[in-house]
């Protein structure tokens, strides 16, 4: 069909750098068929949209640039997206924290149901979604024109760089009028974000305090080049941030390794993690059900057990 | 100020769902149901502001099918002071009225209400869509915050700390707005044998989606639901040292 209408996919970037699950989602994206564009809205995102422009399969790259869509409120970046909507056939976007506030605004504005957590694209207007927390799958037909996708990009694979795709500057910024960017606190870290890391350790209740998982999970994460996880207990406690928390209402990951420390493996938490390559787990209690879902188990105090993993792990990189 | 709180009845959190066999949907028959617990969340924050003496009323409204009277009796008996259940059909293949109904029923109620907050979980946990507190502020042109887990109240403005993918981002926003539920938000209160006996005389107003003028037609056609792919349990390991073998051969480390 000569006349198919392309795709919209919204960019995850912090204006400095594109995020990686960008490359996924785009994935996601070239399986509907049509040629895909890549919208790219923040305040100084030049470099986001020219790494935009360098991945793989990506036809054009939408660039709003301006102090209106700084921070990506939800208001103003909804407002360009029902802007743009017209000449596309489907909007996507990775379900970050970003993309499920926009994406539920521009759907309700143009009258769309949107599909929301895309964990497959059996067809263009066909789409699996996990629900009750990832124990039933549901394959669901959307009717409307046009389709609203959020990706679990944990369900897709990178595409490639080495793309040099046109870069067109948009002239649509509207200030949102009532809701105003006061504050971030955004913890910087060298570690691998959590979303694209190959290797996750996560620490659970048994931690008992932050000193003890600072003292015990992060180094064992450091010597495997992980990035840090936490059960949701784990964050309510205070002994980790509230953006690591994994689970059914957390980030859902799916690394090469998961490994998780004093975990029981609540549904809400294994929702998170059972995709995951390889799962090792260390507990105390045999029963725990996160041993069902686990390749390796280790039964026992993980406080003398870690710290042995540490040595081990330093020996066989050694 | 008015404070709405749709409170949305789902399978407890506690429940280990089962997927019917024929693929038509998941069993739902004499399954222990719950108020969603970001709902519970989401009564508790309106109750507080509440009592602080910055809201007047709070009303808990539900849309779902019979019982559905029974979520609201138990935002009721936490200390809401009135319900509306907008009644629907016995859902077919245990299907819940789409989140885009559901938000243009909300706006019609809340265009009847004038509620100057509308606080919502962040998602339901049984079709985990995290959709519709977006969509009824996008109907109503109102600003938001989602995944709340601090709110204080301003002079006709709300500051509201977002717990993000990064960490925590802080906005203000104009009043009337709409609010969805993060878990860190607050602990919600068990509700009192004598509050759920008082609830029991508290109103439920009773309304239909053809009054509110809302087509429940679904826009998403459901083909199948399915078990996802299920992970067996593998090996117990008796050491670290054992482990580290296995991860090196399984060519993760
Ligand atoms: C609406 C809702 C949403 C939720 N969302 C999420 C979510 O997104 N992510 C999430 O994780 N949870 C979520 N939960 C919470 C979930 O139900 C569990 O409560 C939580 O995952 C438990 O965390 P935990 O495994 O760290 O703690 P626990 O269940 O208390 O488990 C601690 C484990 O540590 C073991 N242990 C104790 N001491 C030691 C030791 N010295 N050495 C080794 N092992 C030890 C124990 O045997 C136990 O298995 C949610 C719950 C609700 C209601
Ligand atoms: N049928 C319903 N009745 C009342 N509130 C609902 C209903 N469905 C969803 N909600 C509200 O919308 C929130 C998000 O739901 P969802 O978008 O389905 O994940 C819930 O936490 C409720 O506050």
């Amino acid at each position: 069909m000569a006349d198919i209408l392309p795709t919209l996919l919204f960019a995850e970037h912090d204006d400095a750098s594109l995020n990686p699950v960008t490359a996924r989602a785009l994935t996601a994206a070239l399986a509907l068929g049509a040629p895909v564009h890549v919208l790219v809205a923040g305040e100084n995102a030049q470099a986001a949209a020219q790494a935009a422009a360098r991945l793989d399969g990506v036809a054009e790259v939408l660039l709003a640039d301006g102090p209106a869509f700084a921070h990506r409120l939800a208001e103003p970046v909804a407002a360009l997206g029902v802007a743009l909507a017209p000449a596309y056939g489907a909007l996507i976007a990775p379900s970050t924290a970003v993309g499920k506030s926009v994406m539920p605004r521009i759907a309700a504005l143009i009258d769309v149901m949107q599909v929301s957590d895309v964990i497959a694209v059996v067809a263009p207007d066909t789409f699996d979604r996990p629900i009750y927390a990832g124990n039933a799958i549901q394959r669901v037909r959307a009717t409307d024109a046009t389709r609203v996708l959020t990706i679990r990009t944990a369900a897709f694979a990178a595409a490639g760089e080495g793309n040099a795709a046109p870069l067109r500057t948009l002239d649509l910024a509207e200030p949102s009028a009532h809701s105003h960017f006061v504050g971030e606190d955004i913890a910087a870290s060298a570690r691998p974000e959590l979303t694209a890391a190959r290797i996750i350790v996560s620490g659970g209740r048994a931690l008992g305090s932050a000193e003890k998982f600072h003292e015990i999970v992060e180094p064992l994460a450091d010597a495997l080049g992980a990035a840090v996880g936490a059960s949701r207990a784990a964050v309510d406690a205070g002994y980790a941030p509230n953006d690591w928390q994994v689970g059914q209402t957390g980030k859902v990951v799916a690394p090469d390794l998961y490994v998780a420390l004093g975990i029981s493996g609540a549904i809400q938490h294994l929702a998170g993690m059972k995709d995951s390559k390889v799962i090792v787990a260390i507990n105390k209690d045999e029963d725990a059900p996160i041993f069902q879902v686990a390749d390796y188990g280790l039964v026992g105090d993980l406080f003398e057990i870690v710290p042995e993993l540490k040595a081990e792990i330093a020996k066989a990189k050694a | 100020m008015k404070i709405l709180v749709p409170v949305k009845r789902v399978v407890d959190y506690n429940v280990k769902i089962r997927v019917k066999a024929d693929g038509s949907g998941v069993e739902l028959a004499n399954i222990k149901m719950s108020m969603n617990p970001f709902d519970e969340i989401a009564v508790e924050e309106a109750l507080r502001l509440r009592e602080a003496g910055t809201a007047s009323e709070v009303i808990a409204v539900s849309i779902g099918p019979a019982k559905t009277d029974e979520t609201i009796r138990t935002a009721l008996a936490m200390g809401a002071d009135r319900g509306i259940w907008v009644k629907t059909e016995e859902a077919g293949q245990g299907n819940t009225v789409e989140p885009l109904t559901v938000a243009k029923l909300l706006k019609a109620i809340v265009e009847a209400e004038g509620p100057s907050l509308v606080i919502l979980g962040k998602q339901a946990i049984d079709d985990d869509s995290n959709q519709t507190g977006q969509m009824l502020a996008a109907l109503l042109g109102w600003p938001q915050a989602t995944f709340a887990s601090k709110v204080v109240v301003g002079d006709g403005t709300l500051d509201v700390t977002r717990e993000i993918d990064g960490g925590l981002q802080t906005l203000r926003l104009d009043l009337p707005a709409v609010l969805t539920t993060d878990l860190r938000l607050n602990e919600p209160r068990y509700a009192s044998l004598p509050n759920i006996m008082k609830a029991k005389k508290k109103p439920i107003e009773q309304k239909n989606a053809a009054e509110l003028g809302v087509d429940l037609a679904p826009r998403l056609e459901i083909l199948s639901t399915t078990e996802p792919s299920g992970r067996t349990a593998g090996i117990k390991v008796a050491s670290a040292a054992e482990l580290v073998g296995h991860l090196k051969q399984a060519g993760v480390l």
